[in-house]
């Protein structure tokens, strides 16, 4: 049986900030899909459906809060779901949301994620006890620093590589009018001054936290067809998850998120990413995550990747730039920034990127990870329709 | 809608349901019921194309508690995978979606949830209206107390009718080895008027697991397998004050998508964790008496939830199995007085 094929066909965000305290989290979420709808030129009664996804539901402290969300989100009387895939949720609820097109259940679906952190504290949602477990009372850079640490050992790449990678993000940060940081006296001495949080990962090595929500609007072939703007093409899509701890997990090039590449590039006709494949929004939480994801999802061969960084490939003029929108290091609406991912990817091969537009860019991959890197999501997107 | 292919549930499993599972993690308690439906079709992990499920991180306490879960299923090799924060008959909904792309032809889906840790009417109220109502803490069974009220009110049933609701579902339950209230329970006294204690399904723990096939894949694996003709799910305006609490639209809406009134079911399994609803669906889904409701004891005897709405399906899926139904409706809720509705319609190869 063939697939219909997924058009995105509507992009919308809001301007992310650490906090944004003059909207209720409803108002965040509809600012988001009604600029989605407005890039569109659709209104809420063409929407079929409503795909909707955040990180823990502790991060706000309101329980599926889809429910409280239905009206704003002009979703009564229409089937509405809540995805929850820890970090990789952006990611997945885009997804599912393009699995009910593909399906032909649905002819045009509302995708939305949001985090609005500032409800809360992360940290605190993050550490609640867990009866028989070891407690991780260190939040996710004590999570992730050893990983970055063993990826270091086993490559012996130099340790000046991760504040290159910030120092890039946050300079296409300030290009990209949604992000969050703006740091405009920004100098690579400034991050490799800041204070160690995490050894090896410093404090400007690390993401923020954000009040964000991102849409997309999902269409099938008739709806593309209609589309006033150039539509972005899903050309493939796929998550995988494996166990958090075990033995044989690889923590610096998890097999999930060699899989689901490697899915993706299937599905897409991708034979050589590093040539069929114009530029990369991944999910880079820490900056050394740049050299680890460029090996995971085969830009570079093993080891190699930090070279392609050192060499300034990733840089927004480089042959594969890579977070052109300034990444998660930039913005972190943690929910939402999976979807962001995948949004700005599509926003490149449409060629609505703005002062971040990548020249030429064709095909772009959208990456998001999430949990003890253990749950990843990806789409390819293009700007012709997918071949078969 | 007609599906583009056809998708079966083929195997269903479920925990016996109990006030406490204190010696039992998530984890402990979900394995036996993962082992049971992949027991009984043969296929171990690897062999799954997709595999969703749906828990909540508030009946947990914790977040991100799905993911000791799948440790539990044994991701390795790594799987195609997702999750909802809800009722796993969403969670089924995904799947079913993830199988008609045709990138599946199987899929394991399962739910689970303990609210024995803590006091889940109160855990509930956090689910609403986070500046307007939550603070209040209006607890679920107060609400489902004024959807009966209204009820009442509107001459639709009276505390009698209501008991009577109570008991069958019981009495049904009988038969029912995993179920938590069984045979005579007294209606008791009121726990929020005009709900007693009768009225309000037990507290407790539970998981289930089911297993969906599409085409001659569903034909090797079950012998009667349980196609799944329709399903569809819609929600409504959160806040009651704009609802109609005495119907429920959406549920009218989702069957109709579902294709539940182009034929007669003979079975029906309602997610309807307080008697007063049983009467909102009956309306909403036109069914009269010649239909079997609740042959399992529904809500009323066993509610461990997010886990309860898919149990609704997997109950509807064995009696085609056992070819004690030719076609099922299956039912799914959540959300403050039925807010959302999901629908399932389910049949089996003429005999």
């Amino acid at each position: 049986m063939s697939k219909e094929p997924v058009a995105v066909v509507g992009i919308g965000q809001t301007k992310h900030v650490a906090a944004r305290r003059d909207v209720s989290i409803a108002g965040l979420v509809r600012e988001a899909a009604q600029r989605a709808l407005r890039d569109a030129e659709l209104t809420w009664a063409d929407i079929d459906a409503v795909v909707i996804g955040k990180a823990p539901d502790f991060f706000e402290g309101v329980m599926m809060p889809e429910l409280y969300l239905a009206d704003a989100l002009g979703a009564v009387g229409k089937p509405m779901l809540r995805v929850h895939t820890a970090g990789s949720v952006g990611g997945s609820t885009a997804l599912v949301a393009a699995n009910l097109v593909a399906a032909r259940v649905h002819g045009t679906v509302l995708t939305l994620a949001f985090e609005k952190q500032s409800e809360s504290n992360a940290m605190w949602g993050l550490s609640l006890p867990v009866p028989f477990q070891q407690p991780l009372l260190a939040g996710a850079g004590g999570f992730f620093a050893p990983h970055v640490r063993a990826y270091m050992r086993r490559t012996g790449a130099p340790d000046t590589v991760g504040s290159l990678v910030a120092y890039k993000d946050r300079r296409n940060a300030l290009k990209n009018p949604y992000a969050h940081l703006h740091e405009h006296d920004i100098t690579l001495e400034k991050v490799q001054a800041s204070p160690m949080l995490w050894d090896p990962i410093r404090y400007s090595e690390t993401c923020p936290s954000s009040d964000g929500a991102c849409a997309m609007v999902l269409t099938d072939r008739a709806g593309a067809a209609r589309s006033p703007r150039p539509p972005a093409w899903m050309h493939g899509g796929a998550m995988r998850s494996e166990p958090t701890l075990f033995a044989g997990k690889d923590c610096v090039s998890p097999q999930a998120g060699k899989d689901c590449a490697a899915d993706v590039y299937r599905q897409a006709g991708v034979a050589d990413p590093r040539r069929d494949i114009d530029a990369v929004e991944m999910y880079v939480p820490f900056s050394w995550y740049e050299p680890m994801w460029l090996e995971n999802l085969g830009f570079a061969d093993e080891g190699e990747g930090w070279k392609l960084t050192e060499a300034g490939v990733t840089e927004l003029e480089g042959d594969l730039p890579v977070n052109m929108s300034g990444g998660v290091l930039s913005t972190n609406p943690i929910g939402a920034s999976g979807m962001i991912r995948f949004a700005e990817a599509a926003l490149q091969v449409r060629g609505q990127a703005g002062e971040h537009q990548v020249d030429g860019a064709r095909r772009v991959l959208g990456h998001a990870y999430g949990g003890g890197s253990q749950f990843f999501s990806m789409w390819l997107v293009g700007a012709a329709p997918p071949a078969s | 809608m007609r599906p583009l292919r056809d998708i079966a549930v083929v195997a269903f499993g479920q925990t016996d349901h109990r006030r406490t599972s204190d010696e039992l993690s998530e984890v402990e308690m979900l394995l036996p019921v993962l082992h049971e439906v992949l027991d009984r079709t043969g296929l171990q992990t690897g062999d799954i194309g997709f595999t969703c499920s749906g828990s909540s991180d508030y009946l947990a306490g914790r977040a991100f508690s799905f993911t000791m879960a799948l440790d539990g299923v044994g991701a390795w090799p790594p799987i195609s995978e997702s999750h909802v924060e809800m009722d796993g008959a969403w969670a089924l909904y995904e799947a079913w979606t993830k199988l008609l792309t045709g990138d599946a032809d199987t899929a394991l889906v399962y739910a689970y949830g303990k609210s024995s840790p803590g006091s889940v009417r109160d855990v509930l109220t956090r689910q609403l209206d986070p500046y307007y109502m939550a603070p209040l803490w209006p607890d679920s069974v107060a609400l489902a107390a004024l959807q009966a009220r209204a009820l009442i009110d509107a001459g639709e049933t009276d505390e009698l009718a209501l008991a009577s609701v109570a008991a069958r579902s019981r009495a049904s339950a009988t038969a029912n080895s995993h179920a938590q209230l069984r045979g005579p329970v007294p209606q008791g006294d009121y726990l929020v008027r005009p709900l007693r204690t009768g009225d309000c399904p037990p507290i407790g723990d539970g998981a289930a697991a089911v297993i969906l096939a599409a085409g001659d894949r569903a034909r090797e694996l079950c012998e009667r397998p349980a196609w799944i003709r329709g399903i569809d799910h819609r929600i409504e305006a959160h806040s009651l004050g704009v609802r109609d609490l005495t119907d429920s639209p959406s549920t009218r809406l989702a069957a109709e998508r579902a294709g539940a009134f182009e034929r007669p079911v003979d079975t029906a399994e309602l997610h309807a964790p307080f008697t007063s609803q049983e009467v909102v669906l009956r309306k909403a889904l036109r069914l009269d008496d010649s239909v079997r409701v609740n042959p399992s004891g529904g809500a009323l005897a066993a509610n461990p939830v997010m886990a309860a709405g898919l149990i609704r399906i997997g109950e509807a899926a064995a009696r085609v199995h056992r070819g004690e139904s030719d076609r099922a409706l299956a039912h799914a809720t959540s959300g403050p007085c039925l807010q959302q509705n999901l629908v399932a319609v389910l049949e089996g190869d003429a005999r």
